[in-house]
């Protein structure tokens, strides 16, 4: 086995590093040359040499309050700080002279006599830089008594006024202000990192303190979203992870990547012999740059949380309780049902799901399962139900579904249009990243019916807000292009240069028309003629304009022409190509990329290229040598049709929750309920177990190594931190799978499978997991033309040729209000939970969010008699349920919004079946819908969790 | 598939299609059936058309004769 422990160079170089022209410098004797703007301080780390510094680190802009750091400057007079002084040409500098290390000396002592001197009360040990300055400057002993200070709680038997209590109403890591330097590192980091701006320095002098939120509040109360950049940056103990106070400062790391969301953030897996003590963010990271949020950071206890499933079970008939047995019973039980099925149903009756959040390796497998072993094409995924349509859309015009950029291009965009994404909540680092952008000067244009965080943050503020009506994107697109047309603002040298001119032509002439104006569709999108004009203006005018989009843009009808309107848009205005601009597709989970790059999709081989190409088929049966389906599979909610069809009866799915993730939940159980042999793969006994008759247990990505792939095309490496708890690493589990149905496949590590992947996928030909051990990472293509890989698509050309400009006409949704469902639901995540919850809930992000809730406009509220907090029950033609009411103007009236985190809430019984024309992905983000207050949950409700709580039964094992 | 869902599937890729310029809407929609419906789900909508085709856009049945055409394709393979 690999040696999973990488090395990696931590150097804090105490200011961030810059570009410029060269300088060059002698410090201590040693000529260095750095960029223009380099502090003095970096400068001295680049040649080797550590100024001591308290209030300075890389991932902060310098502050210059600790004055650990100064030194001396030839033909300078006094003692400059090192981290604030920019360095110049020819200067020479002194770190060592006997004047600072007085200076120095003089400073710790200050320090330390108003902090705790007892060595075992310092909990970060040696991870505390106080310490190692002490150290560093060679200071002994302090010879003031500790006289008025902040750490001792009692002072000559009385309360000390000045030592303050221990905030821990974090769940996450504590606060204890004895311990506080008042560097002010930490508020820096929650302002420029994170860009929340929840912390402060109160006070003045001797009396400043740190203080989360106003007056009264604590941590928990304040804004914090608990993304951990300050404890991060605290340089003593004074913020520190709960964990390393339990469990005592961590010895050993190992890089690895998030399982969360599409970000895909590089963290340390700090532990203690096998024992994980804390994800920290990794710095050399190139999505993340250092920073996390609280679900990557804090929220992995659901690894060792109790109702995990490590035995495999099996069970004749979904309402037994479940068996406990060996793996082999399991395997075999499963592999029996399913070669029944194939027999007295045909091969067609079978297929498989497969995970978003497993491994690229482990998804290449559940795909070759279908393809090779079942020898059809029913593979699916979930992201069906979130990102099919940017994979057709972007596919008709640009000629590949990938996003163009990657997330440091952010840094160079001028105007960002934020379209049906609300990356504060789903894609926080990415958001902080972006806000970071906007509060540099960068204009934002936010196209949503709900007013999300960033319309309106600290110090962010949206330029225009188009609150538009769910389901009516089209028309707004459509009628931003119609402007710029109209308006002459279109970039047609980029166009003449790129795209099919007659396209163009036509297109053009498309959008020119009347009924394309903003004030022609204002009745129908609720968003004032002028304020579209004026974004369009904003976005053609403004420099480098990017887009970014989410769900609430796919899960539509029209969610492939919506996607398509978007590449009309960055096309039209020149917007392709280059850093700063590009259309960027924010994706949910963490590998949605990689789980459709591998082939996911039932018409699609790894690489997006159809089955019925007859040369790709030919790559894939010469290696399996198995004859391939050139017909298409059947889509999720197709295979559940056919499954009340009685045609489709065998199922495996892995990691995926389908009965919570997928919408008409009726539907999907009844689909569910009339298969003859479910097989799910994952964690917990999830919903869709509830329907299942073989349960394999799976294993966290804690547990295992491959790859994922990010929303910007980045592959990045997921390292095996501990030793799979139930056994197996769950693409060893699919192998198993396989081998008990015959298939003789012979993997003994993740990297044969990449390699496979690399020797048939011509974007992914140059990739190996060598190659991202190298690199750290890499993005797709990757191949002999890339062999480190492609940060920005489309640079000298796009994929398909020329790029296409395709006719979007709005068509309205047929989910349409009325007088029985006058209201349009909308449905969304928030921050502290992810997707259907299963990780999220066994955490302690609960305390964020215990509950899913409604979102409803005062006015509508009013209408109806609800008021703050009152239980409603929610009903649309498929179905209802209940759940608390939110009483917010961040709707529209008209407009109600949930999240769907919680299965007893099930958002998704009441969404309907309507779909993506193109791919079908479901119409989420609108169903009509009615409002009234209730008493009690909804009949569905009561039966479904009777139902869930007969189908988790686990029999005590038979001796 | 319950009919009304199939229907209204089929008629939606039709409505994208009606939409589009250069006169070969049908064979458009043909190939998108071909490319993303499965076997299953074409012989459907095959047995609506032989049994009138009743509520399907017109773009949908032109694109049925046209998939009917060439030999080998035959959706009950
Ligand atoms: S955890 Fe993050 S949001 Fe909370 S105070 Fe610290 S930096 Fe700010
Ligand atoms: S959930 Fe997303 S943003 Fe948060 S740490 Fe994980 S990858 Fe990063
Ligand atoms: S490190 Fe330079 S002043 Fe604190």
């Amino acid at each position: 086995m690999k040696d999973f422990i990488i090395p990696w160079d931590d150097t804090d170089f105490g200011t961030p590093a810059k570009s410029g022209a060269p300088v060059s410098l002698i410090v201590d004797g040693i000529e260095v040359t750095v960029p223009e703007g380099t502090s003095v301080m970096h400068a001295a780390a680049e040649a080797g040499i550590q100024v001591p510094k308290l209030c300075a680190t890389d991932s902060l802009e310098a502050f210059g309050s600790c004055r650990l750091c100064v030194v001396e400057v030839e033909g300078r007079r006094g003692t400059p700080a090192s981290c604030t002084m920019p360095v110049a040409e020819g200067m020479v500098v002194h770190t060592q002279s006997e004047r600072v290390r007085r200076i120095r000396k003089g400073v710790m002592e200050l320090y330390l006599s108003d902090h705790p001197s007892d060595p075992a009360s310092c909990i970060a040990g040696r991870d505390c830089e106080l310490h190692d300055m002490a150290a560093v400057v060679g200071l002994r002993e302090v010879r003031y008594g500790p006289g008025d200070n902040h750490f001792q709680p009692e002072r000559d038997g009385r309360d000390n006024p000045r030592h303050l209590p221990r905030d821990e109403s974090n769940p996450y890591f504590t606060f204890d202000p004895a311990k506080c330097i008042v560097c002010s590192r930490c508020v820096r980091a929650c302002d420029d990192i994170q860009g929340t701006y929840a912390l402060t320095i109160e006070g003045r002098g001797f009396d400043s303190v740190v203080s989360a939120g106003a007056a009264g509040d604590d941590f928990l109360t304040s804004d914090c979203v608990s993304c951990g950049a300050c404890v991060q940056a605290c340089p003593t103990d004074a913020l520190i992870e709960n964990r390393v106070i339990e469990l005592g400062v961590p010895v050993r790391e190992v890089i690895t990547t998030c399982a969360y969301c599409g970000v895909g953030c590089s963290f340390k897996a700090e532990l203690n012999g096998d024992q994980l003590v804390r994800m920290v963010p990794h710095k050399g990271g190139k999505a993340n740059r250092g920073h996390s949020c609280v679900k990557g950071r804090f929220a992995w206890g659901y690894a060792n949380h109790r109702e995990r499933i490590l035995n495999p079970m099996i069970r004749d008939r979904v309402d037994e309780p479940w068996r406990e047995v060996s793996w082999d019973e399991a395997l075999g039980f499963a592999a029996d049902r399913l070669e029944r099925i194939r027999k007295e149903h045909g091969n067609k009756a079978l297929g498989v799901i497969t995970s978003s959040r497993c491994t690229n390796e482990e998804t290449y497998l559940v795909q070759k399962l279908a393809r090779a072993v079942f020898e059809n094409n029913n593979t699916d995924t979930c992201a069906r139900v979130c990102h099919s349509p940017t994979g057709y859309g972007l596919g008709q015009t640009f000629g590949t579904s990938a996003g163009t950029q990657d997330f440091d291009s952010v840094e160079h965009s001028d105007v960002i249009i934020v379209m049906g994404a609300n990356p504060t909540d789903a894609h926080p680092v990415f958001a902080s990243r972006m806000k970071k952008r906007l509060r540099e000067g960068a204009k934002l244009i936010v196209i949503d019916p709900r007013r999300i965080d960033l319309v309106k943050s600290p110090n962010v503020r949206a330029e225009h807000h188009l609150a538009l009506r769910p389901g009516t994107n089209v028309a707004v697109v459509t009628a931003l292009a119609h402007v710029i047309v109209t308006e002459g603002l279109a970039d047609e040298d980029f166009i003449r240069e790129r795209c099919d001119w007659d396209e163009y032509l036509a297109y053009a002439e498309f959008v020119r028309d009347p009924r394309h104006s903003p004030e022609a569709i204002e009745d129908l999108t609720g968003v004032p003629a002028a304020e579209l004009r004026a974004a369009a203006r904003t976005f053609a005018k403004g420099g480098n304009g990017a887009i970014y989009y989410g769900l609430g843009v796919t899960e539509h009808s029209q969610g492939s022409t919506t996607v398509m309107g978007i590449a009309n848009l960055a096309m039209l205005t020149g917007n392709i190509g280059r850093e700063g601009v590009g259309v960027n597709p924010l994706r949910g989970q963490n590998n949605v990329q990689g789980s459709c790059d591998m082939g996911s999709f039932p018409h699609e081989l790894p690489g997006y290229r159809h089955v019925k190409n007859p040369e790709v088929r030919g790559i894939f049966e010469r290696l399996w040598g198995v004859e391939i389906d050139p017909e298409p599979g059947l889509r999720i909610n197709n295979m559940l049709d056919a499954a009340v069809d009685g045609t489709f009866r065998g199922l495996y799915v892995q990691g995926e929750d389908i009965l919570q993730s997928d919408p008409d939940t009726q539907h999907v159980a009844a689909g569910l309920a009339a298969m003859d042999c479910v097989i799910v793969h994952d964690l917990f006994l999830n919903e869709t177990a509830n329907y299942a008759h073989v349960f394999l247990p799976g294993s966290t990505f804690l547990e295992k190594d491959g790859t994922f792939t990010n929303a910007e095309r980045r592959i990045n490496m997921v390292r095996k931190v501990m030793a799979p708890r139930n056994g197996y690493a769950d693409w060893e589990v699919t192998q198993l799978l396989a081998n008990a149905l015959g298939a003789n496949w012979t993997y003994t590590h993740p990297s044969e499978i990449m390699d496979e992947v690399a020797a048939t996928t011509p974007s992914f030909a140059g990739v190996s997991f060598d190659l991202i051990d190298r690199l750290g990472s890499v993005q797709w293509p990757c191949n002999e033309e890339h062999p480190e890989g492609t940060p920005t698509m489309h640079v000298d050309g796009f994929m398909r040729g020329k790029g296409r400009f395709m006719i979007t006409e709005y068509l309205a949704t047929d989910e349409k209000t009325g007088p029985r469902f006058p209201l349009l639901l909308t449905t969304g995540r928030i921050l502290s939970q992810y997707n259907v919850g299963a990780q999220t809930r066994r955490t302690d992000n609960m305390v964020w969010h215990d509950q899913d809730v409604l979102e409803i406009h005062p006015h509508d509220a009013e209408n109806r008699g609800i008021r703050q907090g009152d239980l409603v029950r929610l009903a649309s033609r498929s179905g209802e349920t209940t759940l608390r009411a939110e009483i917010t103007d961040r709707v529209s009236p008209g407009v109600v919004y949930t999240t769907f985190h919680h299965p007893d809430t099930q958002a998704n019984v009441v969404t309907t079946d309507f779909s993506d024309w193109a791919t079908n992905c479901p119409e989420y983000k609108v169903t009509a819908v009615q409002v009234a207050p209730t008493n009690g949950p909804s009949e569905w409700q009561e039966d479904y969790s009777a139902h869930a709580a007969r189908s988790r039964r686990i029999a005590p094992a038979a001796e | 598939m319950s009919p009304d869902k199939m229907i209204h599937m089929a008629n939606q890729i039709a409505a994208f299609f009606n939409t589009q310029p250069g006169g070969d809407g049908a064979e458009k929609v043909a190939a998108h059936l071909s490319d993303f419906w499965e076997e299953r789900m074409r012989r459907q909508l095959f047995a609506h058309v032989d049994a009138g085709g009743d509520r399907l856009d017109p773009l949908v049945l032109a694109a049925v004769a046209h998939l009917r055409q060439p030999a080998g394709q035959t959706p009950d393979a």
